[in-house]
């Protein structure tokens, strides 16, 4: 056994799932606070990229870019609960499905006209495009750990704000009563577009964070957003504790798969056959890990309390 | 008098449904999702040819129809069937990825039609499902990673990681390389099509494997993304990087407007590159830039390769499309004008063609696009044709 490519592996997979953490916390609030199921919150991911891309050619700086892009990623969030998701929370979910699966034909069209379909390549700086050799022979891209970086810090950063401030109490007390919660005063229509720009803004940042890997691109959205749904299912759904470790056990099972399941399946079948087999195996295990979540704890490993 | 006017009515009005006569071409390719890039660039070189011809093919009007496959084998159906029964077009063309041909190709073929792949080239198509109507203006898959190997062998490689994307020409990439590459494979990923973009543990896999050298196969958004995470892993000194379909003209401007210098000198194979020395590629290249101010893709050549093999078609019958044995002979014969030059059809109706070696440099007007460094293989054929029974 290598360790040390066990080692750069698991962090592939912590920085995997910790993007994945940043989609889902967002989607997680909103379903669990606002009881509204936002198929278009992968389009916001794509939104944000667009935006800090755009942003990035246009300041010179990557991160000059991500911090202006992600207000305005947030704006777009609020406008999208002020003109959409407002009309659909009396509703059922049927109808948040439809009206939100309208709006990902919406925005990818939308950034279909306005970017165009071909994608932008997002540059880094300098100082970001290296590695780090974190001891003899790991060797880690230096922007892979900044993800790491953002992504641990924002999780603290959200934990600390839904659990220890007055606006975390408030989502919290709305989530389990919010015909109370109103009766005491509080703006509840206008806690919910917050909660649901905020959402927004972590979609953008993990979608600003991806492109300079990958890239903006029209249906990046729809590729993460499947994953996230099946994040908070095995999280429990509303649960901000239950999405990140959720999210980092799926990151970690998509990498480890990816990684060692071909080599174990040589052990027991020839290399053809396991060269055939991994790939559709380790792109099902996270499917298989939710079913099994479902079949025994059925409302998630990390359900809230309040609910 | 009036038998006279009734003449003349006859006349007018046979001439006018002679005007009518048109030759109806269905043009399959991916005109939403993030591959629509490709499909626009095909869609380019497409209204090119058609203004190159003065939108006709012989006496008759090309009626000339595209449709989208939602880069997606189900949609590509859909998208065949309704060009065959419902428009009844007479050349079914296009296809830019091997599961949507694999899924379409019936579908045309069973309809009578004539089918022209404009890219795709999977293995089955060439073997023992190839088709007396089904003719490629591409390659077959496994062709330029063929003559990438070959590249490889010539460059000393020793020992080689491959990574591609689990699909039929994914499988076919890997196929070809192994075919021709004589040192040793030390590991093969597939990876998840088209949804994985981010390749971060397979390639800590093919540096811990230590190889001379590292073959992929990853053609739009993918290919891009490939690019940047080998750079940001710092492996270029290491562990050199051999592509096929993996930079093209679509990614090239992205690379240079993020400044991603790394791409330049990288090198691979292909059977055509917008250098090459002939009047039709000539007038292809400058034409495509003067009109959408890109360098055309290798995408788009075959697009436009494939207008001109059907106008061969057309022409060689005078436009009596009810003749598909002369139809079917002209194409066979490959005497149409090729921005690649001159090729031959294999008995599975497969390009018999030179295969180059392909390098990044930049443009004389600063613009990056390619060159050929040699010729890799003369009038190469694929490993298929064996299998199939047209002769």
């Amino acid at each position: 056994m290598d360790y040390t490519l066990l080692f750069v592996q698991v962090l592939n997979g912590v920085q995997l799932g910790l993007l994945l953490f940043l989609v889902a916390s967002g989607l997680t609030l909103v379903f669990g606070i606002l009881d509204f199921v936002n198929l278009a919150h992968g389009s916001i991911y794509m939104v944000g990229a667009f935006i800090g891309a755009s942003l990035t050619f246009y300041l010179g700086n990557f991160l000059l870019a991500v911090l202006i892009a992600l207000p305005i990623t947030g704006l777009v969030g609020y406008a999208i609960e002020r003109l959409v998701a407002r009309n659909l929370y009396d509703k059922d979910h049927l109808d948040h499905v439809l009206g939100t699966f309208g709006l990902i034909l919406v925005l990818n069209t939308s950034a279909h006209l306005i970017w165009g379909p071909e994608g932008i390549a997002v540059p880094l700086p300098a100082w970001l495009d290296g590695q780090v050799e974190l001891f003899e022979g790991a060797v880690i891209p230096t922007y892979r750990l900044l993800i790491i970086a953002t992504g641990l810090g924002v999780a603290a950063g959200l934990f600390w704000l839904v659990n220890y401030t007055r606006l975390g109490m408030l989502i919290r007390a709305g989530a389990s009563n919010r015909t109370m919660v109103s009766a005491l005063g509080i703006d509840i229509q206008s806690l919910f577009a917050l909660v649901f720009a905020l959402g927004a803004m972590l979609a953008g940042l993990a979608g600003m964070l991806i492109s300079p890997i990958t890239e903006a691109s029209i249906g990046m959205g729809g590729q993460i957003i499947i994953t996230t749904f099946v994040v908070i299912i095995v999280g429990g759904i509303g649960s901000m504790k239950g999405a990140f470790i959720a999210a980092i056990l799926i990151g970690l099972i998509d990498t480890l798969g990816r990684a060692f399941l071909g080599d174990l399946f040589e052990l027991v079948m020839n290399a053809d056959a396991a060269q055939t087999a991994a790939p559709a195996v380790s792109a099902m295990m996270i499917y298989i890990l939710m079913a099994a979540v479902l079949a025994v704890r059925p409302q998630g490993l990390f359900p809230p309390k309040v609910r | 008098m009036k038998k006279l006017i009734g003449a003349a009515l006859a006349a007018t009005m046979l001439t006018s449904l002679a005007h009518a006569a048109e030759v109806k071409i269905g043009f399959v390719t991916t005109l939403t999702t993030g591959a629509a890039v490709i499909g626009k660039d095909q869609q380019n070189a497409v209204n090119l040819a058609m203004k190159h011809m003065g939108n006709k093919m012989g006496n008759l009007d090309v009626n000339l129809i595209f449709a989208d496959d939602g880069f997606k084998p189900e949609t590509g159906k859909q998208a065949t069937d309704k060009l065959v029964k419902q428009d009844d077009v007479d050349f079914v063309a296009g296809y830019i990825w091997s599961n949507v041909l694999l899924a379409s190709r019936k579908s045309a073929l069973d309809a009578g039609k004539f089918l022209i792949s404009a890219n795709a080239g999977p293995g089955p198509v060439a073997g023992k499902l190839c088709n007396e109507n089904f003719f490629s203006a591409s390659w077959q898959n496994d062709q330029t990673p063929m003559a990438m190997g070959e590249v490889l062998n010539q460059n000393g490689v020793k020992s080689l990681y491959i990574i591609a994307p689990n699909y039929a020409a994914g499988k076919g990439m890997v196929a070809g390389v192994k075919a021709t590459f004589k040192g040793e494979i030390l590991g093969t990923d597939m990876t998840k099509w088209p949804s994985q973009l981010d390749f971060s543990a397979e390639l800590a896999k093919a540096k811990a494997s230590g190889a001379d050298g590292l073959f992929i196969f990853y053609p739009g958004k993918a290919g891009g993304a490939f690019m940047k995470q080998y750079q940001q892993a710092g492996l270029k000194d290491s562990l050199p990087l051999y592509t096929v379909f993996t930079v093209d003209a679509l990614s090239l401007p992205k690379f240079q407007a993020a400044n991603f210098t790394d791409v330049l000198g990288s090198q691979f194979t292909q059977q055509w590159d917008p250098t090459l020395d002939n009047e039709q590629n000539k007038r292809f290249v400058a034409d495509f830039r003067a009109e959408y101010g890109s360098y055309p893709s290798f995408y788009a050549a075959q697009a436009y390769d494939s207008m001109f093999l059907i106008k061969s078609a057309v022409e060689a019958v005078n436009g009596d499309l009810t003749d598909m044995d002369g139809m079917r002979a002209a194409m066979k014969s490959a005497s149409y004008p090729s921005v690649r030059g001159e090729y031959t059809y294999g008995n599975n109706h497969m390009p018999i063609q030179n295969f180059y070696l392909r390098e990044v440099v930049v443009g004389p007007d600063g613009n990056w696009t390619t060159k050929v460094v040699k010729t890799v293989f003369e009038a190469h054929q694929d490993s298929y044709a064996k299998d199939c029974p047209l002769k």
